[in-house]
């Protein structure tokens, strides 16, 4: 799971030609340099991928702050 | 009216399995000699065949208080709806016994039209300023009705038949629908022949058979046109004019066309079943001549407004019947096309319609824009752009990808992955980021609907 998200962040910050930091646990979803654009190509990849769209299958679900917070939705909704 | 022996004589209706010389409708009939128990009736024309359908609406004009036009594409289940809000009472069929039985509720009068003429001494005065009745031809969305007269539909045409005695017109379009039966009206108004598409035939199958007739002028869809140039039998015609309308005509089929019909003049035409034929552009480049808007004393005015092309002319539709309080045109006459333009130097070039724009995260694209930037791919024989629903934008936007058969990438992966991110790279060069599709996929054929146009879900 982490390294296909990991994977989809490189492809897609390389297809947008945005430079990107290294990808911790803690590093701000902001601050990564990645716009919504990307972040919305990312998550229908990764729906493409994995078959799962937390996002959209949940509605209360609060928007991931760091590049872990990201992460751990992915990782509870595949449970 | 259409019957007429200044319309008829002459012209010849050529269908897949039969043909009619018209002139042999003056003391004849298709309608088994029922023409009479028909005037004054509001008419449903509902026949499976096109050529059928071309009879019975020539002889009907000037004898129905109201026709019609049913492509053979509409689903029975739709009939009884479009009957009652046109006031039907009687239906014009090719079809006999219980297929011919629509179940309409209020028909007086069920009548047969074959293309065996027979024997009709009956007068044919004409009785009625027939009312024609069009259904729009729109990619989304249920068809509206829409009213027109002879007058409206034939705005446009300069039926000279000294200068189109060697004319054979063909179309790929149903004569159904606007942009067909502007064909099949100028045919007859400038005494040609008429070479009628059938939905029962391939393509190929039914450009061997335009050329077997000698096809000098025809008119499609760009979609039509681009199906047609996937076609080994598309070098069988040799037409001396080539006409594109209903889509947007972008610079590469128009090129295409050109390569491949070096004799012929190509001509785009802006048209709706709404606003009618407003202008046509012959100079082989996609868009239009920004000193055509805002012209005044000329048959047909246009303006832009709020970024769409506004039409206001005597070829436009009187209105829509059966849409309650739904007005065709504004205030001030003119009819939103609900097409977009963007203006470029001295060029207007067509943005796309207003109602298909995605939305990306409040960004408008408008799907024909894209579709053009990967046409030009030379890879490309044509493509689809749609949107896809999105947690974070709203939308995304994607597209399918036919190649063109003549270069088919390898079959191994490589290849393709190649071709994509080639299309791809072509996107990005001429395209905002948020106007790139985030998926392309490569399908083999895409999906043209009965209207000729591109089907869009």
């Amino acid at each position: 799971m982490r390294s296909e998200i990991i994977s989809q962040f490189q492809t897609v910050a390389k297809e947008q030609n945005q430079k990107l930091p290294q990808l911790s646990d803690d590093l701000v979803l902001l601050d990564s340099g990645l716009d919504s654009l990307c972040f919305a190509i990312i998550v229908a990849r990764l729906e493409d991928e994995l078959g799962l769209d937390p996002f959209t299958a949940s509605e209360d679900l609060e928007f991931p702050i760091t590049f872990g917070d990201f992460i751990k939705i992915y990782e509870n909704r595949a449970e | 009216m259409l019957s007429a022996e200044k319309y008829i004589s002459g012209c010849s209706l050529v269908a897949l399995d039969a043909s009619v010389s018209l002139g042999d409708l003056s003391g004849a009939s298709s309608l088994g000699g029922r023409l009479e128990e028909l005037r004054g009736r509001s008419v449903l024309v509902a026949t499976r065949d096109q050529l059928t359908a071309a009879l019975a609406l020539i002889e009907l004009d000037g004898i129905a208080r109201r026709l019609v036009l049913c492509p053979c594409d509409v689903s029975r289940e739709r009939l009884p709806l479009l009957a009652a809000i046109a006031g039907v009472d009687a239906v014009v069929s090719d079809e006999t016994g219980a297929a011919a039985d629509a179940g309409i509720p209020g028909i007086r009068s069920f009548v047969t039209c074959t293309p065996t003429l027979v024997r009709n001494d009956s007068d044919r005065g004409e009785s009625h300023l027939t009312e024609w009745i069009l259904l729009t031809s729109g990619t989304t969305g249920a068809p509206k009705m829409v009213l027109h007269t002879l007058s409206s539909l034939t705005g446009a045409i300069k039926g000279d038949r000294k200068l189109e005695h060697s004319v054979v017109w063909s179309t790929f379009y149903d004569i159904r629908r606007y942009g067909g039966l502007q064909i099949f009206l100028r045919a007859l108004l400038g005494g040609a022949s008429l070479v009628l598409s059938s939905a029962d035939e391939s393509t190929g199958d039914f450009l061997t058979r335009a050329a077997a007739h000698g096809v000098t002028h025809i008119s499609g869809t760009p979609s039509h046109w681009r199906r047609a140039l996937m076609s080994p039998s598309a070098h069988k015609i040799a037409p001396r004019y080539v006409r594109l309308s209903g889509e947007i005509a972008d610079q590469v089929i128009l090129d295409r066309l050109r390569a491949c019909y070096q004799d012929a003049a190509v001509a785009h035409a802006f048209a709706s079943t709404e606003a009618g034929v407003a202008f046509d552009v012959r100079d082989g480049l996609a868009g239009f001549p920004a000193s055509i808007i805002g012209q005044n004393g000329v048959d047909v005015e246009m303006k832009v407004e709020d970024g769409s092309l506004r039409i206001r002319s005597s070829r436009t539709a009187a209105g829509y019947i059966g849409s309650l309080g739904e007005n065709l045109a504004g205030a001030d006459g003119f009819i939103d096309t609900g097409d977009t333009v963007e203006l470029r130097g001295d060029r207007y070039y067509f943005a796309g319609r207003r109602d298909g724009v995605i939305n990306v995260g409040g960004l408008k694209v408008h799907p024909e824009e894209v579709e053009a930037v990967i046409n030009r791919h030379p890879n490309v024989q044509m493509s689809l752009v749609t949107g896809r629903k999105n947690p974070i934008t709203g939308a995304l936007v994607i597209a399918d990808v036919v190649v063109r058969s003549d270069s088919q990438p390898d079959a191994a992966d490589a290849g393709i992955q190649r071709l994509k991110r080639d299309i791809l790279d072509t996107c990005r060069r001429a395209l905002a980021p948020y106007k790139v599709p985030t998926l392309l996929r490569l399908v083999r054929s895409l999906e043209v609907a009965p209207s000729g146009k591109l089907a869009r879900l």
